[in-house]
């Protein structure tokens, strides 16, 4: 359950970068994960649920993108997907060199809304816009 | 009120990965060769460290870290055989991560010392994502685990520079083939180092002390 680590690790970025940017409230995070990633995405959505309570990222989706593994071959430098776990060159059947891609575990964005409760009479959004078309 | 988009990208694991970073700071600093020890529970990890310690005593100065969930019964166990050892207890957590090594090495004399064992908490998933500054990744599999497991924690394998299949001397007792687990271990890392050994009767332990002996020698030699 190292799901709750990074949970919490994903609510204290979102809250600083939140603060930072004058968001009063956080309603969507994008992540990225790698295939590689010990991951469980529904385990995470749980605990991050748990833990967001009663801050200003409560109620905020978790949106989670899988991403790709892909390594560099040893031999010929190539770049090739690794598929059921064979961390070999499909052409040249030597292993990997590096991992290029697979096991990030990033944030990549977060979505919220700025200002104070005040600025609600705003325009809805488009109403200028429709009046010109 | 206005909705708002903000990039961020930022690694979610990056406060660990600074502690992990200053924890290898130190081991360098000192001429500390890591290791990250890790296995499923009662795979042999504190039994290959007391074999380890008999083996290298008087030709490596050692020091361990224990990581438990509760109790410092491993910790004892090194203590007896008259090497330096912390015990961190997780309280249920299932890995160590950066920050325990830190306070952790606060109460060890690195002065000396030459090769620093972390025991990790017993657990083939989470350990896998968490540096904690160590120059390698060593892996222990039990042959009463089961040739599958591999595949099933491909993180783990892809991870450690070295494999120990142990409890070899009970092949005879277990469906465990170990050519699966061979040939899915090279599968995940083909440069991984592999060796067969029974922690009870000694087999395979000379190749595995001649690797670690060869790695310390090496990283103080830079």
């Amino acid at each position: 359950m190292h799901e709750m680590a990074i949970a919490q690790s994903v609510l204290d970025i979102a809250k600083q970068e939140g603060y930072r940017h004058g968001l009063r409230r956080i309603s969507m995070i994008r992540l990225q994960v790698g295939a590689l990633a010990a991951v469980v995405p529904d385990s995470l959505k749980f605990c991050f649920e748990m833990l967001s309570r009663d801050t200003i990222a409560a109620g905020a989706v978790l949106q989670i993108e899988s991403v790709p593994v892909v390594a560099r071959c040893s031999a010929c430098r190539e770049l090739f997907e690794v598929e059921n776990h064979v961390f070999l060159c499909p052409q040249c059947d030597e292993p990997a060199l590096e991992l290029v891609s697979g096991r990030e575990l990033s944030l990549t964005s977060i979505e919220g809304e700025t200002g104070d409760s005040n600025d609600a009479d705003e325009n809805p959004s488009g109403a200028q816009h429709s009046a010109g078309q | 009120m206005t909705q708002m988009k903000i990039p961020v990208v930022r690694n979610i694991l990056q406060a660990n990965d600074r502690l992990a970073d200053a924890n290898r700071k130190v081991f360098d600093g000192a001429g500390i060769f890591a290791i990250n020890l890790m296995s499923s529970p009662g795979a042999g990890k504190t039994s290959l460290l007391e074999k380890t310690i008999d083996a290298l005593a008087g030709r490596i100065k050692m020091a361990v870290i224990e990581g438990d969930l509760q109790s410092d019964f491993d910790a004892e166990r090194i203590q007896r055989k008259g090497v330096q050892a912390v015990q961190i207890n997780t309280e249920g957590g299932c890995h160590l991560d950066g920050n325990m090594i830190q306070m952790a090495l606060e109460a060890l004399e690195l002065r000396d010392v030459e090769l620093l064992v972390i025991e990790n908490v017993g657990n083939l998933v989470c350990p896998a994502e968490f540096n904690l500054g160590e120059h390698e990744k060593v892996m222990i599999l039990s042959v009463t685990e089961g040739h599958d497991k591999p595949l099933k924690y491909p993180l783990m394998f892809q991870l450690c520079s070295a494999l120990l299949i142990n409890k070899i001397d009970l092949l005879p007792y277990t469906d465990c083939d170990i050519d699966v687990i061979r040939s899915s271990a090279r599968q995940l890392n083909a440069n991984q180092a592999i060796f067969e050994i029974s922690c009870r009767t000694g087999d395979g332990l000379p190749e595995w002390l001649d690797w670690l002996e060869a790695k310390v020698r090496s990283s103080r030699g830079k």
